[in-house]
């Protein structure tokens, strides 16, 4: 009897959260997809069809916008690996007794909302602001001269919001190389370059794998930073998304352009893990 | 070489700690802005008049106080859910835990802006009413799998002997984990339950899909970009972020003097 109870103990354990995910999480993917194949609108409700017309029409319409987003996507992450392993390096290192005190340095923004520090930068690089007002004053730029609504604002944005999740990794995996295989590599003649290049950096990489797949996804399907930061040729695939599910209420197509895009992000992610032969993308994830 | 020289690398990742805190610094200076207009834009002088009238924008502290409940409610319900999940992971094997990591990590890596399309998705089709009950489903949602990794890196660093020992000695299922197992995995829950408020109080894509009329801080500060975000905002953002600080500061020390 006890052994029957002992091994229903783990299933009676994660029962409630189970549940909880698989109709909040797991059955919605499903109710989307079979929602982006259906007919209608809102006022006479929706009926399934098989209707693909939804796919057809999103693509057709909306792939500047999809390009766009998996463009400034890879653009933040690129910039923020390159911004963001000098750091991991330099904590994991350098760091000595205060290497805490510099990882908190880097988890204080996400001490303040998400949409409010996005607000922030809006503020700070207005036109006549705080930035661009002294320097256009001193005649340093020419008067019609704006950061806000482009595409370097937008992509400066999301690689300002999600910067952390990209150093941490990195950190994590640099923290974790063994300074005896360092050792190993001078006393066998590498000079410092070599030595980065084929023991160091080679060993950072499932940190900057890890990096990419926290910082790529929600770069690219983000909306809060062209809303705030950008202007109408900034518009990414997240702002039609939510326009058509919360204003337009086009159920159908906003739910095609969602699930393509949850498509895109998992094959992005999977080619990616291809390319840089990890065997097993939840294994490196998981760590 | 010379491009990694150590002072370099140090002023440069200063640099980069700068480039994170400038607009958290914005934001408090402009708590503190005499500002006469309805305008927070230019420093006009320092008051502290904005915290004496920071309930003076009814719909703001209707929205913060939505904001904080939502937090407390995920913080407890995501809390137990997900540390019973996690404990079963670290604790136990059994068929269905690879199943049960893989629905984990996907709730983990999924792209908010699709989990909140399709639970909207989930709702619309169900005709379910929008509110402050469908932001606490989501966000529960969202935390259950952060709570439960949390929870299972603490679990595995623990000895599974001594709930043995505890049992050995007569003591029942429920005593053995009231007295034994929970005092012992309690820091990976806190954690977990914390990170899970936070999580919640931050949130504003699943919410923004998921809100219906119910507005939450995020997403009244999210509706008044376009006519100007009024100190009182700055004020919010500066306390919560206080009260963040030094929470973070006094666990740091009470770790400090655990060692």
């Amino acid at each position: 009897m006890s052994r029957v109870r002992a091994a229903l103990t783990p299933y009676a354990l994660i029962f409630p959260g189970g549940v909880w995910l698989a109709i909040f999480f797991v059955v919605p993917t499903v109710v989307m997809l079979s929602l982006s194949l259906q007919s209608g609108n809102v006022a006479d409700g929706f009926v399934f069809t098989w209707n693909w017309q939804s796919y057809v029409d999103g693509l057709t319409n909306y792939h500047d916008q999809i390009i766009r987003s998996l463009a400034y996507g890879l653009a933040a992450t690129l910039i923020q690996i390159v911004i963001g392993f000098p750091v991991a390096y330099w904590i994991a290192f350098k760091g000595g007794r205060h290497k805490s005190v510099y990882l908190f340095l880097l988890l204080l923004p996400f001490l303040v909302s998400f949409v409010l520090r996005t607000i922030s930068w809006q503020f700070l690089l207005s036109d006549n602001g705080m930035l661009l007002g002294p320097l256009k004053d001193l005649g340093l730029l020419p008067h019609d001269f704006r950061v806000l609504a482009t595409p370097y604002a937008v992509i400066g944005g999301l690689a300002y919001n999600f910067l952390p999740f990209m150093v941490l990794p990195m950190y994590v995996a640099l923290e974790r190389i063994d300074p005896r295989v360092l050792e190993a590599a001078n006393d066998l003649y590498a000079n410092k370059f070599q030595t980065f290049i084929r023991v160091v950096f080679p060993l950072s990489l499932p940190g900057v794998f890890a990096g990419v797949l926290m910082t790529f996804v929600p770069a690219t399907s983000d909306y809060v930073n062209a809303s705030v930061l950008g202007g109408t040729n900034t518009t990414m695939i997240g702002n039609v998304i939510q326009n058509q599910y919360l204003v337009t209420q086009d159920y159908p197509t906003a739910s095609a352009l969602s699930f393509t895009l949850m498509a895109l992000l998992l094959i992005g992610i999977f080619a990616y893990a291809k390319a840089l032969g990890t065997e097993d993308v939840l294994e490196v994830a998981a760590r | 070489m010379r491009l990694f020289r150590g002072r370099w690398l140090q002023l440069y990742t200063w640099l980069v700690i700068a480039w994170l805190i400038v607009p958290i610094a914005v934001m408090i200076l402009f708590g503190f802005n005499d500002t006469k207009g309805r305008y927070n834009t230019t420093f006009q002088g320092f008051t502290l008049k904005w915290y004496g009238k920071l309930f003076e924008i009814g719909d703001l502290t209707t929205a913060l106080v939505n904001s904080l409940l939502i937090a407390v409610l995920t913080m407890l319900i995501a809390g137990v859910l997900g540390s019973l999940i996690g404990l079963a992971l670290g604790r136990y094997r059994f068929r269905g835990s690879g199943t049960m990591n893989i629905v984990m990590f996907a709730a983990i890596s999924c792209a908010e802006i699709v989990m909140g399309a399709s639970l909207l998705s989930l709702f619309v089709t169900l005709a379910v009413p929008l509110g402050f009950w469908t932001i606490v489903i989501s966000h529960v949602m969202f935390s259950i799998s952060f709570v439960a990794i949390t929870v299972r890196a603490r679990v595995m660093t623990l000895d599974a002997s001594l709930e043995e020992a505890a049992r050995d000695l007569g003591a029942g299922t429920w005593t053995t984990f009231r007295l034994v197992t929970l005092p012992m995995i309690f820091p990976g829950v806190m954690a977990g339950s914390m990170l899970a408020f936070a999580l919640s109080i931050d949130d504003f894509v699943i919410t923004n899909f998921n809100s219906g009329g119910t507005v939450t801080f995020p997403l009244w500060i999210w509706g008044s970009t376009r006519v100007g975000i009024p100190p009182q905002v700055n004020v919010m953002g500066t306390l919560i972020f206080a009260a963040g600080l030094l929470i973070a500061l006094g666990n740091a020390l009470m770790a400090r003097r655990r060692r």
